[in-house]
């Protein structure tokens, strides 16, 4: 087995294309049968001559999971002593190679580890500072990341947690079998738990939930900020959460303590590791993008086998209703963020008479870091530099961190559970201001079924009648939508009079909060709404068309949404394939036809996405009439803001999610990665320029104006 | 370890040695009996021989040797009539003990059961043979050499193999596609040089064998080979030509086995002090193509370490240095191309290495750790104080259990309630856990006085890591278990249990990771292959440098229910060694490359490191005569 030799890679320009022209070998006559996707998945990996991008890592399985094994674990809260819970005997299950230590030890080994100590020796040398100054400052550093846990602040949480769990949610579901495969894998290897991140609540009810189950309570990564908040700061230091600067690209010292700090638990097995892929909550419901940096950090250890394996563990966390949905879509709108201070913590009590309905905990199947890596990683550069030295991570070693952090958000995408809500509120939102309740449960079992054959985890109560399911949830969003005579309309009551501008952003607030309930939905049908906005954008039925107009979305919007890196033509079948199986569109060899009763469909799906197309193009409009010659990301935004505004309220555009901040940065880096803005870094931050024909380009084949023009390599 | 092991009968005596040598010679004492066949060739060899020394290996070596096994004939585990096993023969220490625990052991650690047994054929069926091709023109011209040779199907098979687990499996059940043709012996220098030349004119293929101890699939012959075959077979090029007391150096033929070595510079009063485990029965000249480790090189180094001079035979012509200077700045030492070259360049005939006089005084240890990591950490600093004894190893648990389930039965209650005492004394007394602790075993050897001081070092070092000492039987225990391992595995393959051997060396920091790792991978493929009963997977730290240690792993498992058990096991082997890669391990310490690992030669010494090799290969032979394909 030469798996020494590594895999070899092209250039970056060339990879984006390989997939596709691999795939069009695997058999061009075949392209038409069908299933496309699915059948040349395997056949195009095996058939690859050596190890390719992505296809090891990219495979999605489209098994419907078993919906019944959600235990709900507040059932059991209901009926005993909260506590008697809070007190009982905690022996949690850990790992087999655990040789249980202390906090504090924990951070001894870290400073006297080779890694901080060669930090602290070089600048020592940079900087012509004596050793133990700097040595001091790590101990600072340590001491204000560190984790300090306790079994004492575990039992107040739990015992807390269990009062406002039951106050604040029906039920907070997991499923079963997803905890019977942690409760080996915490036994086996070092455990890394990378949940969704869309509340705080995440990882209070992830302890929780280990907690529930007698399962090693994990040491979690959280931004500096909460200790900004007294006493819960320090609350949540003494139930595993350890601090980390949201910056420190510069600060070596404090990279090389962190990273140690982290590794040292991995190679322990001290407890499980737990952080947010997406970096911070995902505001819009939409997956963000993977941070990469404490990623790469827990796979080090396996990389330079310290561990034997380490296991990574996707858990999607999905809420009937977000408690922050407000004041995500306030923020959005430029509301700044309130601080995170134990006052303002106290002030959202009020929450507490609320009802958010159910939660539900998917534990996804533990990925082995071993076998995700296999075949992919060059052992030479790991054998020939001590350890303790830090290496930068070969391109390689980059690619494939990237690859395996996508691969997660996927499975978490694939894993969320969707509550009926996703789909009413998507129903709703292409039929503003007002819909008839039985038209909207009849589009709403329409849309179930599509669903369904897309593969989403849709949660649906089966002993009720469809007229009763969207009418709880409607109870449930009352805040957004309710019900007056038998027609379903935006919750306005807060709106009466009021200047056009607070209007706008009332209807804003309410548009946004509905949108980040649609984009669960998107996450799961982007790839097929991405066919059909390009069917409708072509008119045309080539094939070879419609890919390269799917491409051009795909990239413009791939800080929208999450592909798997490079495989473009894979997203392009899956989505071709979804269409298919649902009897939306016939593909053969040479074309792609809407079927009859297609069309719907197509146009539902494309509207899903149109507030994302139209968003762009009135950004493009404003960076081609209106953006001054270099601007500021901040300048900008307020710019697009005003200008949309001023859109909206002579009601030229209905887009209201082009006030989203969300889009607007994401616009912005799309065009930057397109070349369509260049991006400087000068002395007072980074500006930016735009390339005005660029710009015009773009929006033209936004509008369809201008055919988008063809890859290369878009072989099919 | 045969020698080391039966040396230390009387540690502490001053005669050790001495003792050990008489017991050494006396597992000789069949093979003297029969009178040593002389070549008959004018070879002036023995003229010259200080010390015409009986060889202990019989030409028909199937007449001492098992044909289709480890070791000599008469030495092997069995279960006696009371189900108990007991190891035969008179030759080792062990013979005739009986071991009561081992049956248990076997049953805990395989799932392995006495009614459970597959025997092997009791001999070897002449006509599954192969036939032999050899030209008559060549024939000819071979019997006017006068170098004797055999066509005879027993000795062609004998020479076809290693003991690789594949290769004794097939002579247990099998037979090789392909096998030499013919068997020559020349008896000197000038006789390989004769048998190269008549290999070049009729195009064949020569193959070296020395004690037939490979571990790599080297003396495999390759399928594809379709010239004659010949098996040049160094066992009678086996005197001592002269012995050098002033330069302390001996010249040496390439086909003496280790044993007679050591017996016959013993009756001068020296030694090589070259002792790889298999000593008994590899030759010099296998050690130099392999690049062999001796267990005490501490002392007197490897086989690098030893060579003075040598003399090979190649197509191209005789290689060797004009003279024995002790180290030279000539170029790229060339001796560094044949040392290691596994028989793809030619023969090594002669040999001159050096000699230490006989030590005074041995002396056998061992230090009991809590757990692995304090006795790797505690090795690293021996050999940073570079005071290692002339051997330190160290076993993991599971070989410290195994080592224990050789112990024989105890002589009197007394010593079994010593015995009960020390036990108490270290898992209750002193807080070890039995299934976690570690045991060093040491062996010094030197002057009496500083062998004390030496001893007293290494034992307070050992100290300062959570070492206890555990006395002298336990070290020699363990240092047992490295020649009957060979022995046992022939008894596990009588019930489904197959077994090997691997080794590796890798720098210090990594020793720990590489353990843990490749135990940990041995035992889930094996699992991921559907072997039923969790394998044993154990490993011991065998020898210290400066920068690194040699690892050694032994696995084996039990394969019933499994429908090809040795494909499973090339599996787990494969992985086991992408393990030992991936952890920053080399390809081999001193079992070579052969043909078993050549898959990661490329991997190991880089592209341009194999075109240097290829180009050599390519000149000194570029018909490819020496034809193993081993190593490129």
């Amino acid at each position: 087995m030469a798996a020494a030799t590594p895999p070899p890679r092209g250039a970056g320009s060339h990879r984006a294309g390989s997939g596709a022209g691999k795939w069009a070998r695997g058999g061009k006559a075949e392209a038409a049968r069908l299933p496309p996707a699915r059948a040349r998945l395997g056949v195009g990996s095996r058939m690859a001559a050596g190890p390719q991008r992505g296809s090891p890592l990219y495979a999605k399985e489209f098994t419907s999971k078993k919906r019944d094994d959600f235990e709900d674990i507040l059932e059991e809260r209901r009926q005993s002593s909260d506590l008697r819970y809070a007190m009982k005997c905690f022996n949690p299950v850990v790992y087999k190679g655990l040789s249980p230590c202390k906090p504090s030890a924990i951070k001894n080994t870290v400073l006297q580890s080779d890694q901080v100590q060669y930090v602290i020796r070089q600048l020592s040398k940079e900087m012509g500072e004596s050793p133990d100054i700097i040595q001091e400052e790590a101990t600072e550093i340590l001491d204000e990341m560190g984790h300090n846990i306790q079994t004492r602040a575990i039992r107040f949480f739990a015992l807390t947690l269990s009062k406002v769990f039951k106050t604040l949610f029906r039920k907070i579901c997991v499923n079963g079998e997803g905890i019977q495969k942690l409760q080996q894998a915490i036994q086996e290897h070092p455990v890394v738990l990378l949940p969704s991140h869309r509340s705080y609540m995440d990882f209070l009810m992830l302890s929780y939930l280990l907690y529930t189950y007698d399962l090693a309570l994990p040491v979690i990564a959280a931004g500096i900020d909460f200790l900004g908040m007294r006493l819960v700061g320090e609350l949540l230091r003494r139930s595993g959460a350890f601090f980390m600067r949201r910056t420190f690209g510069g600060d070596k010292l404090y990279w090389a303590v962190f990273a140690e700090y982290v590794k040292t638990m991995i190679r322990s097995g001290y407890a499980p590791m737990e952080f947010f892929l997406e970096g911070t909550r995902s505001r819009t419901g939409k997956t963000l993008t993977p941070k990469l940096g404490l990623l790469s950090i827990v796979m080090e250890p396996f990389f330079k086998r310290e561990v034997f394996d380490t296991y990574l563990v996707p858990i999607s966390i999905s809420y009937d209703r977000i408690l922050e949905e407000s004041l995500y879509a306030r923020e959005l709108l430029g509301v700044p963020k309130p601080k995170e201070s134990t006052s303002g913590l106290l002030k959202a009590r009020k929450i507490l008479s609320d009802d958010f309905g159910s939660v539900h905990i998917y534990i996804g199947q533990p990925l082995s870091l071993r076998a995700l890596a296999s075949g992919r990683i060059d052992r030479r550069p790991y054998n020939l530099i001590p350890r303790y030295l830090p290496q930068r991570p070969s391109e390689d070693i980059q690619d494939f961190v990237n690859d395996v952090a996508y691969k997660i958000e996927l499975l978490q995408i694939e894993n969320m559970v969707l509550s009926p809500w996703v789909l009413i509120a998507t129903i709703l939102l292409q039929n503003l201001p007002a819909i008839d309740f039985d038209l909207l449960v009849e589009k709403t079992l329409w849309l179930k079924g599509l669903t369904q054959t897309f593969g989403g985890f849709l949660e649906w109560p089966d002993n009720l009648c469809a007229n009763k399911v969207v009418a709880s949830c409607l109870t449930l969003h009352s805040n957004i939508f309710i019900l007056a005579n038998g027609h379903v309309v935006l919750n306005d009551k807060d709106n009466e009079g009021g200047a056009t501008e607070e209007l706008v952003f009332k209807q804003a607030l309410t548009i946004l909060m509905c949108g980040s309930y649609r984009n669960q939905l998107l996450n799961v049908f982007v790839r097929p709404a991405l066919v059909s906005v390009a069917l409708q954008m072509t008119q045309s039925f080539r094939k070879e068309e419609v890919y390269s107009c799917f491409n051009f979305l795909r990239d413009l919007f791939s800080d929208e949404f999450i592909f798997f890196p490079g495989i473009a033509v894979k997203d392009f079948e899956e989505g071709c394939f979804l269409l298919t199986k649902s009897d939306v569109i016939q593909v053969t060899a040479q074309e792609i036809t809407v079927a009859e009763k297609g069309s719907t469909a197509v146009s539902f799906l494309s509207a899903m996405l149109r507030p994302f197309m139209e968003s762009y193009q009135i950004i493009c409009r404003y960076l081609s009439k209106e953006a001054k010659e270099a601007f500021t990301e901040k300048q900008m935004i307020s710019g697009i803001r005003n200008f949309a505004f001023l859109l909206l309220k002579t009601e030229s555009s209905q887009c209201y999610e082009v006030l989203s901040s969300d889009v607007q940065k994401n616009a912005l880096s799309a065009f930057v990665r397109l070349h369509v803005v260049d991006k400087m870094k000068t002395t007072n931050g980074v500006t930016y320029t735009v390339k005005k024909d660029a710009v015009n380009k773009t929006a033209d084949m936004l509008d369809s104006r201008i055919p988008v023009i063809k890859p290369v390599t878009a072989r099919l | 370890m045969a020698a080391a092991e039966e040396a230390g009968g009387a540690p502490g005596s001053a005669s050790s040695a001495q003792r050990r040598l008489r017991v050494l010679s006396g597992h000789l004492r069949g093979s003297r009996e029969a009178p040593v066949l002389l070549s008959a060739s004018p070879c002036g060899a023995q003229g010259a021989a200080g010390l015409p020394g009986p060889a202990t290996i019989p030409k028909r070596r199937q007449e001492l040797l098992k044909w289709n096994g480890w070791g000599y004939n008469d030495s092997k585990f069995i279960f006696n009539k009371k189900g108990q096993v007991e190891f035969t023969g008179k030759r080792y220490r062990l013979g005739g003990t009986v071991l009561p625990i081992l049956k248990e052991w076997m049953e805990k650690t395989f799932g392995a059961s006495l009614e459970h047994k597959t025997l092997p054929r009791a001999t070897l069926n002449v006509n599954d043979v192969p036939p032999s091709f050899a030209n008559e023109e060549f024939l000819q011209d071979l019997r006017a050499t006068k170098i004797s040779y055999s066509q005879d199907p027993e000795d062609r098979v004998f020479r076809a193999h290693g003991h690789c687990l594949h290769e004794i499996l097939v002579l247990r059940e099998g037979m090789f596609k392909r096998i030499p043709d013919i068997v020559v012996w020349p008896g000197c220098h000038e006789d390989v040089i004769k048998i190269v030349e008549l290999a070049c004119k009729h195009n064949l293929c020569i193959i070296p064998f020395g004690g037939g101890t490979s571990v790599s699939s080297a003396l495999e012959c390759p399928e594809e080979e379709k010239r004659t075959i010949i098996s040049l077979d160094t066992s009678q090029m086996n005197h001592i030509l002269w012995i050098d007391e002033r330069n302390l150096t001996a010249r040496v033929e390439a086909g003496i086995v280790g044993q007679d070595l050591e017996r016959q510079l013993a009756e001068r009063g020296y030694c090589t002090g070259h002792e790889p485990d298999s000593m008994e029965f590899s030759s010099l000249g296998g050690w130099v193509a392999t690049r062999a480790s001796g267990m005490k090189k501490n002392i007197y180094g490897n086989i690098e370490d030893l060579v003075v001079h040598l003399k090979m035979v190649t197509p191209r012509g005789v290689i060797e240095k004009s003279c024995e200077g002790p180290r030279m700045s000539t170029g790229p030492d060339v001796h560094h191309f044949i040392m290691g070259s596994e028989g793809i360049f030619g023969v090594v005939t002669e040999v001159t290495v050096k000699i230490r006089p006989v030590p005074e005084y041995q002396k056998y240890g061992s230090v009991v750790f809590p757990n692995f990591e304090r006795g790797v950490a505690c090795l690293r600093e021996v050999a940073k104080q570079r005071c290692a004894p002339a051997s330190i190893r160290l076993m993991d648990n599971e070989q410290f259990q195994f080592g224990h389930a050789l112990k024989p039965q105890v002589a009197s209650i007394f010593t079994s309630f010593l015995d009960g005492l020390k036990k108490f004394y270290i898992t209750k007394f002193k807080g070890f856990d039995p299934s976690v602790l570690c045991v060093a075993t040491l062996l010094f050897e030197g002057d009496r006085e500083k062998v004390l001081q030496h001893e007293k070092q290494v034992y307070d070092i050992a100290t300062k890591f959570g070492g206890l000492a555990a006395g002298e039987d336990n070290g020699q225990r363990g240092y047992m278990l490295t020649f009957v391992i060979a022995y046992l595995r022939d008894l596990g393959l009588d019930y489904y249990i197959i077994g090997e051997s691997f080794e590796t060396s890798v720098p210090w920091d990594r020793v720990l990771d590489l353990c843990r790792n490749v135990k940990e991978r041995i035992v889930r493929e094996c699992k991921e292959r559907g072997v039923q009963f969790a394998p044993l997977s154990t490993c011991r730290v065998t020898q210290t440098y400066d920068a690194g240690a040699c690892v050694y792993f032994y696995f084996a498992f039990n394969y019933r229910g499994i429908s090809e058990p040795l494909h499973v096991y090339e599996q787990v082997e494969t992985a086991a060694r992408e393990e030992i890669l991936a952890n920053g391990g080399s390809l081999s310490h001193h079992h070579g490359v052969g043909k078993l690992r050549k898959q990661w030669m490329k991997e190991t010494i880089s592209d341009v490191g194999l075109g240097m090799l290829r180009s050599v290969k390519e000149y000194l032979d570029p018909n490819n005569i020496f034809g193993n394909r081993n190593l490129l």
